[in-house]
């Protein structure tokens, strides 16, 4: 089953670090990442800029198109990166997020996969 | 022909043993969890109209199996959704028509994966007990609503939020790896001990339907600890609740007030069952490195086995809560261990080991019960009626507002 890790959580972990052990925790972040690629279980994905970076548009029913700036979820966890995963079910996904080597929070979604037939 | 009532009579006996392996086994194979319920019930339909004339099946639980099986096949081959999983299936197919073993290998056992799956941390808990006692306790949907009393359009869409989650976020339907179980078996219970106490605790007598909750819990428990003969938790968690239910006629008087465990007419408890709980306790004690729950099996146990309040094993009470609090440090075990030692030490001494805990128990009744308990021992009884106060603002359990309702009467007559 594929699913979708969305990666994020409050800065309070990271921000607690030195630039040291920040820059460690990126290449434990990046060790794991390549294991699980090479391992077929993560097919792609990628850190995003910081949600005050987010555009936000929304359409309504009758067509009018809004433009706002920030995340449309408004709170203290921000998604700040995502991965596409192929395990075989939800405890397998559960595991692979459980050994995220950083203090963050995954949500994880399951993906609909519609047949191209 | 064999009379209808012998049929419906063997087809309950075995509908309420088997029932639970039907559909644990028509899950693994359909992975339908509502195409399994409505099977099993088919095949029931189908032993009403052929019993009365062919007479009822040597083995009746493997003639349900096989006919729902055959039906869960047919319905496999009609339905396109399905098609891949007969293929998948084809090998077991061959085998379906052959009569299941009853008994077989406990650690394959589909009742075992039906209980971890109802249990599933990525379900919500109430999801997790609504599932677990429509699908594997086999209540309708009516009777859970009635026991939790709540509305049965609610529980209903419980357990359809949790079928589609099981489904859409595919939930797997196993028993979870050896050095996944610890966390997992905890959690299961978890779901079958919150069962037991909204039966058991929230009891007043009024609701029937809550008391028979906790024979539920029980008879659940007991099935996983046939399920899993070699885990000791399990096994203390039903000892646990044996304990309780082997005293339970002497906890209301017989105007429904609560009877606290000092003031219980000992001779209404039953000794019989109190020393097969005894037992279970010792033979899972034996297999070493004891959980929460045989820990408070074992506490309960000491109480059981005491002649009197006063003669009770304070000593070894305190000793067991000092192993709990080691594996639970939570403010509600330390606070049992602190009135297990007002028997041992006296009430002052016990004050100052609860008082510590008032910033996180604030809103624990219990809490201000026991304090005002001990502060009243001490002759302190302004401060022991504020806490009563305090404990009766914070508890609607009926049984236990009569208590300190009481209890405040009788202070502020004396």
């Amino acid at each position: 089953m594929k699913y979708m890790l969305l990666i994020g959580g409050t800065d309070d972990g990271w921000d607690h670090m030195t630039k040291d052990e920040q820059d460690a925790l990126y290449r434990r972040i990046g060790q794991w990442w390549d294991e699980r690629t090479a391992a077929g279980e993560m097919l792609e994905g990628h850190q995003l800029q910081d949600p005050s970076t987010a555009t936000t548009v929304r359409r309504s029913r009758d067509g009018e198109v809004s433009v706002t700036d920030g995340p449309f979820v408004e709170g203290k966890e921000g998604i700040g990166g995502y991965g596409i995963i192929d395990v075989p079910d939800l405890d397998a996904a559960i595991r692979l997020a459980s050994s995220w080597p950083a203090p963050d929070t995954l949500e994880i979604r399951p993906i609909i996969v519609r047949d191209a037939s | 022909m064999t009379e209808r009532r012998t049929v419906d009579a063997s087809l309950e006996r075995v509908l309420r043993e088997e029932r639970t392996r039907l559909i644990a086994s028509l899950v693994r194979i359909l992975g339908d969890w509502d195409l399994a319920e409505e099977l099993v019930q088919e095949a029931a339909i189908a032993a009403i109209e052929h019993w009365p004339a062919d007479g009822v099946p040597r083995n009746p639980a493997a003639w349900l199996m096989t006919t729902a099986r055959r039906r869960a096949i047919d319905r496999l081959r009609r339905d396109a959704r399905f098609r891949d999983r007969l293929e998948q299936l084809g090998q077991e197919a061959d085998e379906m028509d052959r009569p299941i073993a009853t008994g077989g290998p406990l650690a394959t056992d589909d009742r075992l994966r039906l209980i971890f799956t109802c249990c599933h941390p990525a379900l919500s808990r109430e999801a997790q007990v609504a599932l677990t006692l429509r699908t594997v306790g086999g209540l309708d949907t009516a009777q859970v609503a009635r026991a939790f009393l709540v509305p049965e359009a609610t529980i209903a869409q419980r357990l359809v939020r949790a079928k589609r989650k099981i489904r859409d976020a595919g939930i797997p339907f196993r028993v979870p790896e050896a050095s996944e179980l610890p966390a997992r078996l905890a959690g299961v219970l978890a779901v079958l001990y919150l069962v037991f106490n909204e039966g058991y605790l929230a009891s007043d007598g009024s609701v029937v339907a809550r008391r028979d909750l906790a024979a539920d819990a029980e008879w659940l428990t007991s099935l996983l600890v046939r399920l899993m003969p070699d885990e000791s938790e399990p096994l203390g968690l039903l000892a646990l609740m044996r304990l309780h239910l082997a005293r339970v006629e002497a906890r209301f008087a017989s105007d429904g007030s609560l009877v606290l465990l000092r003031d219980q007419d000992r001779s209404r408890w039953d000794a019989g069952a109190i020393g097969e709980a005894g037992r279970i306790v010792e033979r899972a004690l034996r297999m070493g490195r004891p959980g929460p729950y045989l820990l408070q099996a074992a506490i309960v146990a000491v109480h059981a086995t005491a002649p009197s309040y006063a003669e009770t094993d304070w000593a070894e009470i305190v000793a067991l809560y000092d192993r709990l609090h080691a594996l639970q440090p939570t403010p509600v075990v330390a606070l049992n261990r602190g009135l297990a030692l007002a028997e041992l030490a006296g009430p002052v001494a016990a004050l100052s080991e609860i008082e510590p805990l008032a910033a996180r128990l604030d809103g624990y009744h219990l809490f201000h019960a026991a304090r005002g308990e001990l502060l009243r021992r001490q002759g302190r009884l302004d401060e022991a009626r504020a806490a009563d106060r305090r404990a009766l603002a914070l508890t609607e359990n009926p049984a236990e507002r009569r208590l300190l309702e009481e209890r405040l009467a009788t202070q502020d007559g004396a």
